[in-house]
């Protein structure tokens, strides 16, 4: 019989290791759901995973995988920081939300003035927005002892009403002869957030990404702050005995997710989305958690995954165009990736034995 | 089924073409981009099902390229950079929020044609607006409407407070009243364009308040099969027929048409035609289509089918004054017919509505 | 304000409610053995699908709800064998199910739209439904409304009476001392895991077969991350399971039937009510309830066992 047996140390060769096998055996079940629908595997498989690196048009497709990565790594290493002390907070779709429209309000509060002060006033309103919006579970919860899952995730929907009355109502643009939706910052230099350089897909929120990533390496290898969070998360008595208040963890910990994911949406909206509107949200927030435990919660590990979804998203992107996929059959794809680099990662810690119990 | 696999692996041999040799010059490749599932049973179906006509109906001298599920914004702005750096000659964007990421991809691809769908911005002269009068449609079944409800309330499920919408709850509400001077209009705004379950919850939120006849402007059948679970409770197929609740609870329908559009822009492409417009179409050219009229006495079906013919024939405009807004002021004057400019951004309530639009 | 019927009300809420409230007990017995399955909006639409495709063929849809359950406990094994035999993070293997089961559910749909599936009625009480208030309230509902009340009192009555539920509890306070006094954790898990999976997909299956009733793609729309909003609330009981259902579902057909009859509250707050009434609820509980948490201990941590 199989059995698991734990590592002493987790296995060095198999941290690297595990996603390069989860990825060939996502390959071959894969492509054995695309071979059942009818398509070529080796065609589908090529177009989601080379093609956007290398493929013909991968001069555009390399800045588009830092488009999609940024907002994901900003907030996930957010979340991060709370998963690790133990902290739930699964709104950060609503703290994205809010940040948004936060920061996209002081930009057109100030529409035509063109000041260079402008964009950075509004990337603090951005992150401000999205702190005071994860700042109600985290008071709720210090104060009230209110659990954070359930406040987070319910201002997800609130936000959500917000936004529509945002892009219908308060922040539409006057000029659009009422139709939903703000004015649009690429017409608004002094608000907008264009790629820095030009083709290359990275924006303030990408080189923002990078920044926040090595930051938080450094809190979390070199910060008293750092061994704080992973000391509560690990083990919370023993944190209290080291003057750990997990009162002030908690707003900490939640107003740094909320900021950053206040500041993800800031980015999209001035920048690749480019305006408020009514669906301008398209899940970073929840796929945000995901990449953070694909990264097991280690900000570098959160960059690399990261980047893996956002190849996913626009590879299966190309495929369904191209090859006429379901987009359906997309998202089983991606379904199954995390599945396999969820389980085989079982690989780092633990040695696979046959035989009976020693 | 079939036509699907057809066409998919028709796709798939397009796009080994498009990466291996050189393309046969002679063949448009025409894309799409939608919003939704392209079998979600209402806004994004109704196109995709004028896209497999308009496939249908040039064989292999067209080539049709798709992409569902996209999201408005950055993603949006990327399928469509793809699509025309794939070749793609007409791209049309099927939703109102593609506007402002079509209009930017058309200034990198001055040579491919962009159609949007239900917006306003031509930035440039390779982009043209389209839309349909789902008004009109609404003007004939406001007719049924008010010539059927017993309890002299019709309620409305709204999805967002936007001019379409506003336009469809007004065209209903006048049509309406002017058959029966008595009738009451209640509105509900559901804040989704597509929730099933919510949808349900609205209708029988209207039920339960006394309504006996349910517009909606939103995408799927639960406000019609709780209208059949409810005696003398009547609703209206959107976006497509909904036969299937046929001849009642559903005794009318709006059918959303692309397909002659689709094929006569094609068309001029290929003719190296096209020009940039902005068209809206409505029940006269096809656009908009009322479905079989079934289950209403004979009377109620001939004045409907009065009020669609005078509006093909073009005597009679749906909003026609005189028209009050909500509040009395004058919108309309007698005899003074709306122009399309007075109401494409229409954002107030006719008088005889109650309550506020949400903004 | 208009009139609003309270009877006709409640009967609504009850119906409404029916999708969250069968998740949500499911979930709670999952969560109860200390298993955090976030993927609950991604079995309830397998459930859905599945559900819908039997109905459909069979012409029954008792036998779609049975299909239903499969279908949603089917896609949960997925779960426990990442999680218990691979010893995923839970969390995360969660919100992958999601994706997957929207992914696999939209797939198998394709073909099942715009087709109305066999119609379930309501039973028929007779004269009961005419007594006044009561009759509406509670003989004019088809028999999940009533099943769904029975599993409340079932699992309330599981938890709370018998040895097997007192087991599942431990398991979820704590693995370790469970296993040490002999219990098969990994057994007990992966039950409980299935259990929560086929209550979900049941849920799903009331959504296509009875509630809309007909497959589009996403056609559950978020009711799985409701019900999983409404374990906490309920703090892990099922009675309070019950309550936090009717309430959010309450809220919701009230704010509809608010609009519907007129009211002069802006329809935006209104939209928003269900989501904020129900944190403000449980604001009220939780204060003053010092910092004890009701989440069984070992939510969400996998076991393995060194033998």
């Amino acid at each position: 019989m199989i059995r698991l047996e734990r590592r002493a140390s987790a296995s060095r060769f198999w941290v690297w290791a595990t996603p390069v096998v989860a990825v060939a055996l996502t390959m071959i079940f894969g492509g054995l759901m695309f071979l059942l629908l009818g398509k070529n595997p080796v065609e589908v498989i090529r177009t989601i995973f080379w093609d956007p690196l290398f493929g013909e048009f991968a001069w555009y497709l390399r800045g588009q995988l830092l488009v999609k990565a940024g907002p994901l790594v900003l907030i996930a290493i957010g979340l991060s920081l709370g998963f690790r002390a133990g902290i739930w907070n699964i709104g950060a779709e609503g703290q994205y939300i809010m940040g948004a429209i936060v920061g996209a309000a002081v930009g057109l509060a100030f529409f035509p003035t063109e000041n260079r002060w402008i964009f950075p006033v509004m990337v603090i309103a951005g992150a401000f927005g999205g702190w005071a919006w994860a700042m109600i579970p985290a008071l709720l919860k210090t104060r009230l002892n209110t659990n954070e899952i359930l406040v987070s995730l319910m201002l997800v929907y609130v936000a959500q009403v917000i936004l529509a009355m945002a892009s219908t109502g308060f922040l539409r643009n006057p000029e659009g002869s009422g139709f939903p939706g703000s004015r649009n910052f690429s017409n608004y230099p002094a608000a907008g957030n264009p790629e820095l350089i030009a083709g290359s897909g990275l924006h303030w929120g990408g080189v923002t990404a990078i920044f926040v990533a090595i930051a938080a390496y450094v809190l979390l290898q070199r910060h008293i702050l750092g061994f704080q969070i992973k000391l509560a998360g690990q083990a919370p008595r023993a944190a209290r005995l080291h003057g750990v208040v997990p009162q002030r963890l908690i707003v900490l910990c939640m107003g740094i997710s909320g900021a950053l994911a206040g500041l993800a949406g800031l980015f999209e909206v001035t920048g690749p989305a480019g305006q408020i509107s009514i669906d301008f949200n398209v899940g970073y927030g929840f796929t945000a958690i995901i990449v953070a435990f694909l990264g097991r919660l280690n900000p570098l590990g959160i960059v690399l995954a990261g980047l893996i979804m956002a190849l996913t998203y626009i590879g299966g992107e190309m495929a369904a165009t191209n090859l006429g996929l379901p987009s359906a059959a997309v998202q089983a794809f991606q379904g199954m990736l995390l599945f396999f680099l969820l389980g085989v990662d079982v690989l780092t810690n633990y040695r696979i034995k046959l035989g009976g119990a020693a | 089924m079939l036509r699907r696999t057809l066409l998919a692996s028709a796709a798939l041999g397009l796009s080994l073409m498009a990466t291996g040799s050189a393309m046969a010059q002679d063949k448009v490749k025409a894309c799409f981009v939608y919003v939704g599932p392209i079998n979600d049973g209402g806004w994004t179906q109704a196109h995709h099902v004028a896209v497999l006509k308009t496939q249908e109906h040039f064989g292999d001298k067209v080539e049709i390229m798709w992409q569902e599920n996209v999201p408005e914004g950055a993603d949006s702005e990327r399928v469509m950079t793809q699509m025309a750096l794939g070749g793609c000659k007409i791209i049309f964007t099927t939703s109102f929020g593609y506007m402002d990421a079509t209009n930017a991809v058309a200034a990198k691809f001055p040579d491919v044609k962009f159609e949007h769908a239900t917006g306003y911005k031509r930035e440039h002269p390779n982009v043209t607006t389209y839309n349909a009068r789902f008004y009109e449609g609404r003007a004939v079944n406001g007719t049924i409407a008010g010539m059927m409800t017993k309890s002299n309330k019709i309620g409305y499920i709204a999805s967002f407070p936007i001019p379409e919408v506003i336009q469809g709850i007004n065209s209903s509400y006048l049509h309406a009243k002017k058959v029966n001077p008595n009738v009451e209009m209640v509105v509900v705004w559901a804040f989704t364009w597509n929730d099933p379950a919510k949808e349900a919850d609205a209708a029988q939120a209207l039920i339960d308040q006394g309504v006996d006849v349910i517009f909606q402007h939103t995408d799927t059948t639960a406000p019609l099969a709780l209208a059949a679970k409810t005696p003398g409770v009547i609703g209206f197929g959107q976006a497509r027929d909904m036969e299937e609740y046929k001849p009642s609870p559903r005794v009318s329908s709006i059918i959303d048409n692309w397909e002659a559009y689709y094929i006569k822009r094609v068309q001029a492409v290929m003719d190296g035609t096209w020009e940039s417009q902005d068209s809206w179409d409505g029940l006269a050219a096809g656009a908009v289509g009322i479905g079989e009229i079934t289950g209403v006495p004979d009377d109620v079906k001939a004045a409907a089918e009065k009020v669609r013919d005078d509006i093909i024939a073009g005597t009679y405009h749906p909003f026609t004054g005189p028209i009050n807004k909500q509040d009395g002021s004058v919108w309309l004057a007698d005899g003074q017919v709306a122009t399309d400019g007075d109401f494409a951004g229409m954002n107030f309530y006719v008088e005889g509505i109650k309550g506020d639009i949400p903004q | 304000m208009g009139d609003i019927n309270l009877s006709v009300l409640i009967a609504s809420l009850m119906v409404a409610s029916v999708p969250i409230l069968l998740a949500a007990l499911g979930e709670m017995v999952t969560e109860k053995a200390g298993v955090l399955n976030l993927g609950v909006e991604g079995m309830m639409i397998m459930g859905a699908i599945c559900g819908f495709i039997a109905a459909v063929g069979t012409g029954s849809p008792l036998a779609g709800f049975i299909a239903g359950a499969a279908g949603g406990a089917g896609l949960s094994l997925l779960f426990a064998l990442l999680t218990l035999g691979f010893l995923a993070n839970q969390v995360a293997t969660g919100l992958a199910l999601t994706l997957f089961g929207l992914g696999l559910s939209a797939l198998m749909g394709q073909g099942y739209t715009g087709i109305k599936p066999p119609a379930t009625v309501e039973i028929d009480f007779g004269t009961l439904t005419d007594i006044p208030f009561l009759g509406r309230v509670l003989f004019s509902h088809d028999w999940v409304v009533y099943f769904s009340l029975f599993m409340v009192a079932a699992v309330w009555w599981f938890i709370t009476r018998t040895r097997a539920g007192l087991v599942l509890r431990a398991v979820g306070e704590s693995a370790e001392a469970a296993h040490a006094l002999g219990y098969k954790v990994a057994r007990i898990r992966l039950a409980a895991i299935a259990f929560g999976g086929a209550m979900a997909g049941m849920g799903g299956a009331y959504i296509s077969l009875i509630r809309v009733p007909q497959w589009t793609d996403g056609i559950t729309a978020g009711a799985g991350w409701i019900a999983l909003a409404i374990v906490v609330f309920a703090s892990w009981r099922p009675v309070r399971v019950l309550v936090g259902a009717y309430l959010f579902g309450g809220i919701t057909v009230l704010q509809l039937n608010l609009q519907a009859a007129g009211s002069s509250i802006p329809v935006e707050y209104l939209s928003m009510a269900p989501y904020l009434v129900t944190i403000v609820v449980l604001v009220a509980i939780s204060a003053g309830k010092g910092r004890k948490t009701d989440a069984p201990a070992a939510l969400g941590q996998n076991f393995h066992s060194v033998r």
